[in-house]
């Protein structure tokens, strides 16, 4: 705006900076700040607001009409909160809840206490280390659906490696059903949702715990403390932070799972392991189509993804402020 | 952290590793450390790689031996066989599929770096009003997981036209590779000193070439563990595949072996292992000479 001004108020530069004129624009916008930031961001913006912020907003939006697959936001017929009050009392909906609930507490917590007892493995001074860390880092390596096969094929009731390893040794007399009775099909994608994330959990732990200085150690060991204490009191206080971040990624991808149920149970037996996802998928694109229904299950995990970011992003900041830290 | 920068060093996000004198090592003697170190490490190590051992073996296995556990060691064959592998690659459409994969994970991937060099260069050294706040939001980008947008995102594919065809999935990938890529590129942006681009401003070079000349090549190291983060990503994406790809000759490898290769057989168990093996070789083979990149791209998201 101050541009405009410029030959009105200087009168005897006009010229100059009549010639400068023309190519100003151009110019300021190639040198400006603000608008070479917004043309460098151009690319992954529209990335991220046509396939990302979009369909997110759609979404929601979707959850309160009866859409059907194919049907637009504006020509479906609006439906208010009837999804949602037709999930609150739908049985499927609230053991799938209830499921999701579970397999993410209880996959976490073990993926967590795994994770960090071998990242304190891993910091131990051993030989062929780089050969370990590539090894335990496999599962994460190997495609999810792809290690999901496998452990499909380990949980075979007939043919289950497991249970025939177990009979040659005489603890079980007949094989185990891992994926047709509704408590071991829970603990069998727990567990084959533990063997994949343990890797990552342990492997970013670890270069948390390769920051500490083994001084820390030496003087709480002249200080008498036991190997407990030095844990408690110096390794966990200085690695909370990047296990509030961990965590967080951790609990996020495994409440929001798809795959790993899909191929190995399908959410079967009887629906004892459909997750939210799971169910979102089979309302929305499989059996009946009902896009809006399906929009109003995934709408419905956005409030628990919202707390679990929430707490671990308070718990961060008190952490920070602890520590003295500023906010870089 | 900046003397990493010059050198090129693999990993400028990773702080200086604490110094290999002995310390209190020595107060730990073997016969305790093989019973609190070793072992445990020793069972977890062979949990983890177990069911990919399981399925290499068994991707070998002759058919006589696959289900039957009983007259040969299920754990080792002495008879190996490719002949799954060969009736997956010359009796299935598996080339076309993991073609299908790689061109999807290959091409998203070139798109989401351009997109994310740019959008981090700029967050880290243009710092336009609010750069703070679009790198802050980038980041919860990153924490939106496909399993809640795949619904209105398979309706937004069809009004664009999209659906079934491979840039259903070209140009949904880099939704999820931006944020993570941003937030690296960002981390090794920063390691670079400032002093460096004054200089070249100085000599009249622009932001572009600034960028492509000098600030590029020194963060090859954060490029390529960025690359390969992505691609193992795309590799893995099984949701969008699923929902956004109809037809057999589009679909890529992890939607086609559970949709296409899942048939009654009893002995398919050979070519499911053979298809899961050949699916994952080439990401563990790209991994195997880039382990350094690999987990300094992990933690180094993570540490941001």
């Amino acid at each position: 705006m101050p541009d405009a001004a410029i030959p009105h108020s200087a009168s005897s530069p006009t010229a100059s900076s009549r010639t400068l004129a023309p190519p100003s624009l151009w110019s300021r916008l190639k040198v400006n700040r603000d608008w070479l930031g917004a043309w460098f961001m151009l690319p992954a913006i529209a990335f991220l607001v046509l396939f990302l912020a979009y369909p997110l907003a759609l979404g929601i939006a979707y959850s309160f009409t009866e859409a059907r697959i194919g049907q637009d936001i504006w020509s479906a017929p609006w439906a208010g909160l009837d999804n949602y009050i037709w999930l609150m009392g739908d049985d499927q909906f609230l053991v799938a809840v209830f499921n999701t609930l579970f397999y993410t507490f209880v996959a976490s917590v073990l993926k967590f206490a795994i994770g960090l007892y071998l990242a304190v493995l891993l910091n131990n001074h051993l030989p062929f280390r780089a050969l370990i860390r590539a090894i335990v880092l496999v599962p994460f390596i190997v495609p999810t659906v792809l290690s999901a096969i496998a452990f499909w094929w380990i949980f075979d009731p007939q043919f289950s490696i497991v249970s025939w390893s177990l009979r040659q040794m005489g603890i079980i007399s007949t094989n185990i059903d891992f994926l047709g009775d509704p408590w071991n099909a829970r603990w069998s994608v727990i567990f084959a949702n533990v063997w994949r994330g343990v890797p990552f959990i342990a492997i970013t732990l670890l270069a948390g715990l390769q920051t500490v200085q083994p001084s820390l150690y030496e003087a709480a060991t002249i200080d008498g403390a036991s190997r407990w204490q030095m844990f408690r009191h110096i390794t966990y206080p200085l690695l909370t932070p990047i296990i509030a971040v961990v965590m967080t990624f951790s609990v996020l991808f495994t409440f929001t799972d798809f795959q790993l149920i899909k191929v190995l149970t399908n959410g079967g037996p009887a629906g004892a392991t459909e997750l939210m996802a799971t169910l979102s998928y089979n309302r929305a694109i499989l059996g009946g189509q009902r896009i809006g229904e399906g929009a109003a299950i995934s709408t419905a995990m956005i409030p628990f993804l919202l707390a679990c970011i929430l707490i671990s992003w308070f718990g961060l900041q008190r952490r920070k402020w602890q520590q003295g830290e500023g906010n870089d | 952290m900046t003397e990493t920068a010059n050198g090129g060093a693999a990993k400028p996000a990773r702080k200086p590793l604490v110094d290999e004198s002995e310390g209190m090592r020595y107060l730990e003697r073997l016969p305790r450390k093989l019973v609190t170190v070793y072992l445990p490490l020793g069972i977890i190590m062979l949990v983890l790689i177990f069911p990919f051992y399981w399925m290499a073996i068994t991707a070998v296995k002759p058919k006589s031996h696959l289900l039957d556990l009983d007259t040969h060691s299920p754990f080792y064959t002495l008879s190996p066989t490719i002949e799954h592998i060969r009736d997956l690659l010359f009796k299935t459409d598996y080339p076309l599929w993991l073609w299908n994969t790689m061109l999807v994970a290959v091409v998203a991937t070139i798109l989401a770096l351009l997109a994310s060099i740019f959008a981090a260069y700029a967050i880290v050294r243009i710092r336009y009003r609010g750069a703070q706040w679009v790198g802050g939001l980038i980041f919860l980008a990153y924490l939106v997981p496909p399993s809640i947008l795949f619904i209105p995102l398979s309706t937004v594919i069809h009004e664009y036209g999209l659906f079934d065809t491979p840039f259903a999935l070209i140009l949904t990938y880099p939704t999820i590779l931006i944020p993570f890529s941003t937030w690296l590129l960002m981390g090794y942006f920063k390691t670079i000193p400032f002093e460096l681009e004054e200089c070249a401003l100085i000599d009249g070079a622009s932001r572009w070439q600034i960028l492509w000349k000098i600030v590029l090549p020194l963060a090859v190291p954060g490029l390529i563990s960025a690359g390969i983060f992505c691609l193992t990503l795309c590799w893995n994406e099984f949701i969008y595949a699923l929902t956004f790809i109809n037809s057999t000759e589009h679909k890529t490898v992890p939607v086609a072996i559970v949709t296409a290769l899942t048939d009654g057989d009893q002995y398919r168990w050979g070519s499911l292992m053979a298809g899961a093996l050949v699916g994952s070789l080439p990401l563990v083979i790209l991994y195997s000479f880039f382990v350094e990149h690999y987990v300094s791209a992990m933690t180094g998201a993570v540490k941001e």
